[in-house]
């Protein structure tokens, strides 16, 4: 089965539900180690995004342009770290009306590397490449999609165990141990909607 | 537990009302270059290198009351403690450079500087230098300055930086004085409740009745450490035994002082800590040339107060004299 833009519509309209219903716990994670804002930055981006999403000829287009809602809608450091993520997923996925499913993993792998290079990030300083990177390398492994969500899901349960050293949470040293990263969690939702629209 | 009372519509819209009613209060000040992007009526002109500040909101008067004629020329406008997006950045400096380049200020957050970054690059490709000075005088947040946090102090490095920039020097000397300003102002805060997003109104964090938290910072990030209240000469004390030890100014040095609310602390409070503030410099044979006691950079409603002192040199004096006439604050 293709992924196609009809898909991918209804991708970005269950990303923004999946975030509208996850806000408040997102805060709440957030508040704990964070600013606490962090859940309103992912409904708002998201929402955003899935506005323009619907009627744009290509899978360029509507990643692209679900980019730079995002971007706009947020600021924050969600905002860039999405916006060069969906960035180079568009490019991953090209300017075309469907790729075949197969082909969507490399997703997946286009926005890891989008958010590690805008956030300069490496795996082990609790952010929320501690997620991206392991489904990144799941997908670039051939795994399946629950196999992706499930390395993201592993990487993002690790973060409680780590002690921030990038990012607002970094100042809090040992105080950030035992809370998982909200940007880490926050990621695994996201594959997880991917995982469902794409397996 | 019960939403926090707020006098808002919806929380969706807080910022964009705020910025409504901040426009409609001061016409004289500030007008709208672009959604989010907010210019002083006076000031930007030609040969001059454009100060262009910015943050999230809820930490008014910082930054949109900031920006008139002698301080900064334009502000971009975040969401609540959020950064904003690189678009009002890049509207804030077109609509305000005069063609001798655009410095960025803002508080060192990573997403603020991922944003300012962006910006910094899109006015690269219209031909417009831009450089940036991070504000980092929270002397809580690391023992690494360059790691700090940017609070309160910002109205000092800001002012300073205005005044360079006012006074027409070029770009090379407007960075270097706030850069100084910047190295030479410490600040560390203490939270005595929690604030709430307009969005949720729920508190973000937990503080037990009967405790205080030193070092917060002013979105609500952990601090040092919690412990019970104390009285006010006591929380002082311990502030000022810091930022002294840290800034080592030798006797018969000059400061400047600001003891400022983090939202609902009264002045009645301020001025009790500010009493203690002065007994310490004094008793360290350290001059205060500017004292402002007040609401400058606000967590919401957040209960506590945080103290800068600013080591003074006679460049830095001058500019923090130099005047400036801003919606929410003047000098001269």
């Amino acid at each position: 089965m293709d992924f196609t833009t009809q898909n991918c519509t209804a991708l970005f309209q269950a990303l923004a539900t999946r975030m509208a219903a996850e806000r408040d716990a997102l805060c709440a994670l957030d508040g704990l180690i964070g600013d606490a804002d962090h859940g309103i930055a992912m409904e708002q981006g998201m929402q955003a995004a899935a506005a323009e999403v619907p009627g744009l000829p290509t899978l360029q287009d509507q990643f692209n342009a679900a980019a730079k809602a995002f971007l706009n809608a947020v600021g924050a450091s969600s905002g860039p770290l999405y916006a060069t993520a969906l960035m180079r997923a568009a490019k991953a996925a090209g300017p075309r009306v469907a790729m075949p499913a197969s082909e969507t993993p490399r997703l997946i792998v286009a926005m890891a590397e989008g958010i590690a290079h805008r956030g300069r990030a490496e795996p082990g300083q609790k952010t929320m490449i501690d997620a991206w990177h392991p489904a990144a390398e799941a997908a670039k492994s051939g795994s399946t999609w629950p196999e992706i969500l499930q390395a993201a899901q592993a990487g993002a349960d690790a973060t409680a165990r780590m002690q921030a050293s990038l990012g607002r949470a970094a100042r809090l040293g040992e105080r950030s141990l035992g809370h998982k990263d909200p940007g880490a969690v926050s990621a695994c939702m996201i594959i997880e909607e991917f995982a469902k629209a794409l397996g | 537990m019960a939403p926090t009372q707020k006098l808002i519509n919806d929380g969706n819209h807080a910022v964009d009302e705020m910025l409504r009613g901040v426009l409609a209060a001061h016409p004289m000040h500030l007008t709208l270059a672009a959604p989010r992007a907010v210019i002083a009526k006076h000031g930007p002109r030609a040969g001059k290198v454009a100060l262009v500040i910015g943050g999230g909101s809820g930490h008014e008067p910082t930054f949109l009351g900031f920006v008139g004629k002698g301080l900064a020329d334009a502000a971009a406008v975040g969401n609540v403690f959020a950064s904003p997006p690189p678009q009002p950045a890049v509207d804030a400096a077109m609509a305000s450079h005069g063609g001798a380049g655009v410095l960025f200020m803002y508080g060192n957050y990573a997403g603020d500087v991922m944003n300012f970054d962006m910006a910094a690059e899109m006015l690269e490709m219209e031909g417009i230098e831009a450089r940036t000075v991070l504000t980092t005088d929270d002397i809580a947040s690391s023992p690494d300055r360059a790691k700090r946090r940017g609070v309160a102090g910002n109205v000092f490095i800001f002012k300073c930086a205005g005044a360079a920039a006012d006074l027409m020097l070029p770009l090379d000397e407007v960075e270097r004085i706030a850069a100084r300003a910047n190295d030479r102002t410490y600040t560390m805060g203490v939270a005595l409740s929690a604030c709430s997003l307009p969005q949720t109104r729920r508190l973000n964090f937990d503080l037990p009745a009967g405790e205080m938290e030193i070092g917060m910072g002013i979105h609500g990030e952990p601090g040092i450490r919690r412990g019970p209240l104390k009285p006010a000469n006591a929380v002082a004390d311990e502030i000022m035994d810091a930022i002294l030890a840290e800034m080592a100014a030798p006797k018969g040095a000059k400061v400047a002082v600001l003891v400022n609310s983090l939202g609902s602390t009264p002045l009645m409070e301020l001025y009790i800590l500010y009493a203690r503030v002065a007994e310490r410099l004094s008793a360290a044979e350290l001059t205060v040339h500017t004292a402002l006691v007040g609401p400058y950079c606000t967590s919401m409603e957040m209960a506590g107060a945080s103290i800068t002192v600013m080591h003074l040199d006679d460049e830095l004096t001058r500019m923090l004299d130099h005047p400036c006439d801003c919606a929410m604050f003047r000098v001269g």
